[in-house]
């Protein structure tokens, strides 16, 4: 049997949490104030994920940069992975929120998408006055 | 000059909530003016994750929690001036600003929204000595530079202050492959998030040290280290407790303050303590038809709550308008929908404007203004007073504690008189607090003088 | 032949006031500057104080300077188009015991020739600044100190020079000087250079060039001074510039509107070995507040912007040592400018021209350009004007340092005009952008775009103030 120490992170307590585990099971859970304590300590510590934000290079946009996440977490230890495979992508504006800018991050079968709107040099235009949706 | 109902200074997430929720409630002649080259504010340079929860029930990035909003302006109609900067607005509400294509020009409003957000302390407010080397950065600036112009600050990285933005910069960093030595605090706790503590620091093996701080930088042109000692309760540097760390990177996280020059220079005054507005329940300061929303009014944690912040301000500037003009309400108010977000008891509030207007005529503009004060253990309350007869419904007060408590209780008192006692397993300065009270609540207390709100221990 | 008739080592303040006044004569002059810009050095780090000239002692050179200087800097600041205001100065005296010291300081100041002296009482000095201290007794009261800007002062006297011929060598240090039967040879680590005359306007490094070529030694000792600066908000605070009579606490400290409006407060008067050791301490910062404290009531600390540390060139004669060297032909010192050096400085420049024109004939040039245009401030026009600049050139209706409402149009001016600006440092000092509140916070990643596309530079090659004080170090994931 081994144990774990985790910090709750549900709300600004932040329990101190212990958790018995044995052959990646878990046994036992205490510390905890409440109920999101015990689901949050079972998913960290069997399949920690998370999201990762990062940027990647546009070309012929009105940005030289655009904010992209992994769509859905991934798992924690493929994170490094992913933001260095991200290394050499390069979209090509005008890019869109949601846009895929590569898929499969580090073979977790999840995709990076766009988290900002990057305009492409040439529809650059006076956006001095919107008096009307685009 | 130009004329316009209601003038919004920013087009942040304040702004933009501000201008939707004004339009929606029926006013059409709106501008926003942004200084930056986009709508967004420091939501564009926020690429990280968990923004919109309350609002949206999904987790967002700062850019895509910002496109939400800037897609509800389009798709009012709002119009909005980029690249333009607000010089000077009179207290007659004359704004003057200033961009490249009409240069200088002046508008008249009837009613302003302040919506400018916040900036960061740098060094000097904490007079850390030492020398003064290229590679000291308040963490928004290099949030800036990585975030959005993709260059990297330096390789070695120090960080002072574990406020959000700090944490989240030490995870930015490492991910665009920086090393983040360290994140000192001066404080005993951290003013960030668990959550932020958890990811962004121990992720990533990034120690934190409570109780410490800088108190030497090195390097003549590039920094070449910092020395860091742990501090004592009031603050000091213990001396013998100094440990060198050398890095080409210090990031500082060391406070925000509301931008609030303009509005000093209109008039407005200011409540030394959130360096903010002093605003009544309608978020109007001293200056009629003058609001405050958002970190220009006191710095917020989470940008769902200036969300909702700024639509009442929004919403209070249009009724402001259709009192001071005296006559129509206007019909458009359905004809835009809903908000997304916008709560049930949000569009009960909508309806009961105008009742509240009436009474609000018979008992005489504020002159039964309810004074709201912060008791033991509170910083500041927002709003500082309280018109029951103008108030909604229900009316959201927004408070910081000055310490960390556990097991306390958030308690209000109307007089000498206990009218809430909320038992809090923790209250920390990081976290904003908030307590609601209703109109029903306050109409029970005419003879009511001064809300006091507090924390009680056991 | 030699590459330069006269060359001067040092822009500091000193050095570019002689350049200028020499470039009113028919001379070949060059200045070598160790940083990449002017006012590098004590120039740029001071408390900006034009002094009345009560201090230094009667008959000394610090004296006559002093009284020359501060006479000659309302047409300087007018050619130059530089900030300058006689706000006056007052002298605190907190008790009556200090009274013979306070009178003592009239006497001499009126000997010095200072104009319009006069003791103030409890009452007179309180009316006339309010938040000084309730414990103050008297005060003596020279209506003729000012304030001026130093960088702009040291930054202005450069460009003219510049314009009116002097050639300016930066990051060239001087590491050697080899005495030639006639003249003198600067090795540099640009090269080496020869001139028949040389001024040495180093700072805090003149005894070091003075003793390379004179037998008769002199120590310069870098005396630091530590300052704090307040929020322009807090500007107003005092009007005078207000000093204390040394007391049992030692030396006081200064409290003072500065020339664009901040309130600045120090010098602590610190020792040190290191000539570049230019960095503040925790020690002397709390000197500098709980001084300023005892001078003026109800400071408002929280306004503190920034902190800086000034090195002075103080001489153990204590003692400005601006002469021709016996041992030396030729070599002219410019040495131990401390306070009042910035004061002093068109004094200094004159004198050092002076000598030279007697010791190298020199005729005067017809075409002497005498004044300079400084930067366009869009902020000191009418509103017409303004809007017609913008309409003109729009890039003056971009704001790129939100604190001081800096434009773009001033960086690119500051960028463009003679001796341009290179640096983040180059165009703050020239333009404000980035001295304000945020302290460069906001408009720093701006300004580095502008520099990059003027002087055609990738934004990884800007720097803070030349060397290796590069902004930023790579690009994202660029170690991946």
């Amino acid at each position: 049997m081994e144990e774990k120490k985790l910090i709750c992170i549900n709300c600004p307590m932040g329990c101190m949490l212990t958790v018995a585990m044995e052959k990646g099971m878990i046994l036992s859970i205490e510390g905890n104030t409440c109920r999101r304590g015990e689901t949050y300590a079972g998913k960290e510590l069997t399949n920690p994920t998370r999201i990762v934000t990062s940027t990647v290079k546009v070309s012929g946009g009105r940005e030289h940069m655009v904010s992209v996440k992994t769509k859905e977490d991934i798992p924690k230890d493929k994170v490094m992975e992913c933001v260095r495979a991200l290394k050499n992508v390069t979209v090509k504006a005008p890019v869109r929120i949601g846009d895929v800018v590569m898929e499969d991050a580090a073979g977790t079968g999840v995709d990076i998408v766009a988290t900002k709107d990057v305009g492409s040099i040439e529809a650059k235009k006076n956006e001095l006055f919107i008096n009307e949706a685009e | 000059m130009e004329n316009y109902d209601i003038v919004i200074i920013g087009g942040g997430p304040a702004g933009l909530a501000a201008a939707a929720s004004a339009r929606r409630n029926g006013i059409e002649k709106i501008v926003i003016l942004e200084r930056d080259k986009e709508l967004g504010g420091i939501l564009n340079q926020c690429i990280h994750n968990g923004f919109g929860l309350h609002t949206f029930k999904e987790e967002l990035t700062g850019p895509e929690y910002a496109g939400r909003f800037i897609e509800q302006v389009r798709e009012l109609g709002i119009e909005y001036r980029l690249n333009t900067m607000v010089m000077e607005i009179s207290p007659q509400k004359v704004v003057t600003a200033m961009n490249r294509e009409e240069g200088l020009f002046e508008i008249q409003a009837k009613a302003v929204i302040l919506a400018m957000g916040c900036r960061e302390r740098p060094r000097g407010a904490l007079n850390i000595p030492g020398y003064r080397p290229a590679g000291i950065f308040s963490a928004g600036t290099a949030q800036r530079l990585v975030n959005m112009e993709g260059y990297l600050p330096g390789r070695e990285v120090v960080i002072l202050g574990s406020g959000d933005i700090g944490l989240i910069m030490a995870r930015r960093m490492t991910l665009e492959g920086a090393k983040v030595k360290v994140v000192a605090e001066l404080m005993p706790y951290s003013g960030g998030l668990k959550r932020n503590i958890v990811q962004c620091l121990d992720d990533y093996g990034i120690p934190l040290k409570l109780s410490h701080t800088v108190v030497d930088i090195q390097g003549k042109d590039r920094l070449t280290g910092v020395t860091l000692a742990e501090v004592d309760e009031k603050g000091k540097p213990v001396p013998g407790t100094e440990e060198f760390y050398s890095c080409d990177t210090l990031l500082l996280s060391v406070g925000l303050i509301p931008e609030n020059e303009l509005s000093g220079g209109m008039g407005v005054e200011l409540n030394p303590v959130t360096s903010g507005p002093r605003v009544n329940e309608s978020l109007e300061t001293n200056i009629e038809g003058v609001f405050a929303c958002g970190n220009v009014l006191h710095v917020h944690d989470l940008v769902d709550f200036v969300s909702e912040e700024a639509a009442s301000a929004g919403k209070n500037a249009a009724s402001y308008i259709q009192r001071t003009d005296g006559s129509e309400l206007s019909e458009r108010t359905d004809t835009y929908g809903e908000a997304p977000g916008t709560s049930t008891d949000e569009k009960e509030r909508q309806g009961e404007g105008i009742s509240g207007e009436k009474s609000m005529a018979q008992s005489g503009r504020r002159n039964r203004a309810v004074r709201l004060t912060a008791g033991d253990g509170v910083r500041y309350t927002v709003p500082e007073t309280i018109c029951a007869s103008r108030m909604d419904d229900r009316l959201t007060v927004r408070f910081r504690v000055g310490n960390v408590y556990k097991n306390c209780y958030v308690s209000v008192y109307f007089d000498e008189d206990r009218v809430l006692r909320r038992k809090r397993p923790v209250a920390a300065p990081g976290e904003m607090e908030e307590i609601a009270l209703t109109k029903e609540q306050l109409m029970r207390f005419p003879e009511l003088e001064t809300i006091t709100v507090k924390i009680e221990e056991e | 032949m030699y590459d330069y008739d006269v060359m001067i080592i040092g822009g500091g303040v000193s050095g570019c006031a002689a350049a200028r006044e020499l470039s009113r004569y028919k001379a070949k002059v060059c200045v070598l500057e160790k940083e990449e810009d002017v006012c590098c050095g004590t120039s740029k780090a001071n408390s900006g104080i034009v002094h009345a000239g009560y201090d230094a002692p009667e008959g000394s050179l610090k004296a006559e300077m002093n009284l020359r200087g501060n006479e000659m800097m309302e047409r300087l600041s007018e050619e130059l188009d530089i900030p300058f205001m006689r706000n006056g100065s007052l002298v605190l005296c907190l008790n009556e015991a200090d009274m013979p010291k306070l009178k003592a300081l009239y006497d001499r100041g009126t000997a010095n020739g200072v104009k319009g002296l006069r003791i103030l009482n409890r009452y007179e000095v309180l009316e006339k600044e309010p938040n000084v201290t309730e414990d103050v007794y008297a005060a003596l009261f020279a209506p003729t100190g000012g304030i001026v800007c130093p960088f702009e002062l040291n930054i202005a006297l450069a460009e003219n020079a510049s314009v009116n011929g002097v050639k300016f060598r930066f990051q060239t240090e001087v590491t050697e000087i080899e005495k030639m039967e006639k003249g003198y040879r600067l090795h540099t680590n640009q090269g080496v250079f020869s001139a028949q005359y040389v001024v040495n306007a180093a700072g805090v490094y003149a005894d070091r060039f003075h003793n390379m070529v004179s037998a008769r030694k002199i120590h310069i000792t870098a005396r630091r001074g530590d300052y704090c600066l307040l929020d322009k908000s807090a500007g107003n605070h005092v009007k005078s510039t207000i000093f204390t009579l040394p007391g049992e606490f030692g030396k006081g400290v200064l409290v003072a509107p500065t020339a664009h409006g901040n309130l600045i407060l120090g010098p602590t008067a610190i020792d040190i070995e290191d000539k570049e050791g230019t960095n503040t301490t925790r020690e002397g910062l709390d000197q500098v507040l709980g001084k300023a404290g005892m001078s003026v009531r109800n400071l408002p600390w929280r306004q503190v912007i920034t902190s800086f540390a000034g090195l002075r060139a103080h001489e153990d004669q204590d003692e400005f040592i601006i002469e021709e060297l016996a041992d030396a032909p030729g070599f002219i010192d410019c040495a131990g400018i401390e306070s009042p050096g910035l004061t002093s400085c068109p004094a200094v420049g004159e004198r050092i021209a002076g000598i030279l024109k007697n010791r190298m004939g020199l005729d005067e040039k017809k075409d002497f350009i005498s004044t300079r245009k400084g930067i366009l401030k869009p902020e000191t026009l009418s509103r017409e004007e303004r809007a017609a600049l913008i309409r003109e050139n729009p890039a003056y209706g971009n704001i790129i340092c939100r604190c001081e409402m800096i434009t773009e149009g001033e960086i690119i001016d500051a960028i463009r005009r003679p001796l341009g600006a290179r640096s983040l440092d180059g165009v703050k000092r020239r333009t404000r952008a980035g001295m304000g509140r945020c302290q460069s916070g906001f408009c720093s990643p701006r300004t580095m775009e502008i520099l990059a596309r003027e002087w055609n530079m990738d934004i990884r090659e800007i720097t803070k103030s030349g060397g290796d004080s590069f902004i930023v170090e790579g690009t994202n994931k660029d170690v991946f």
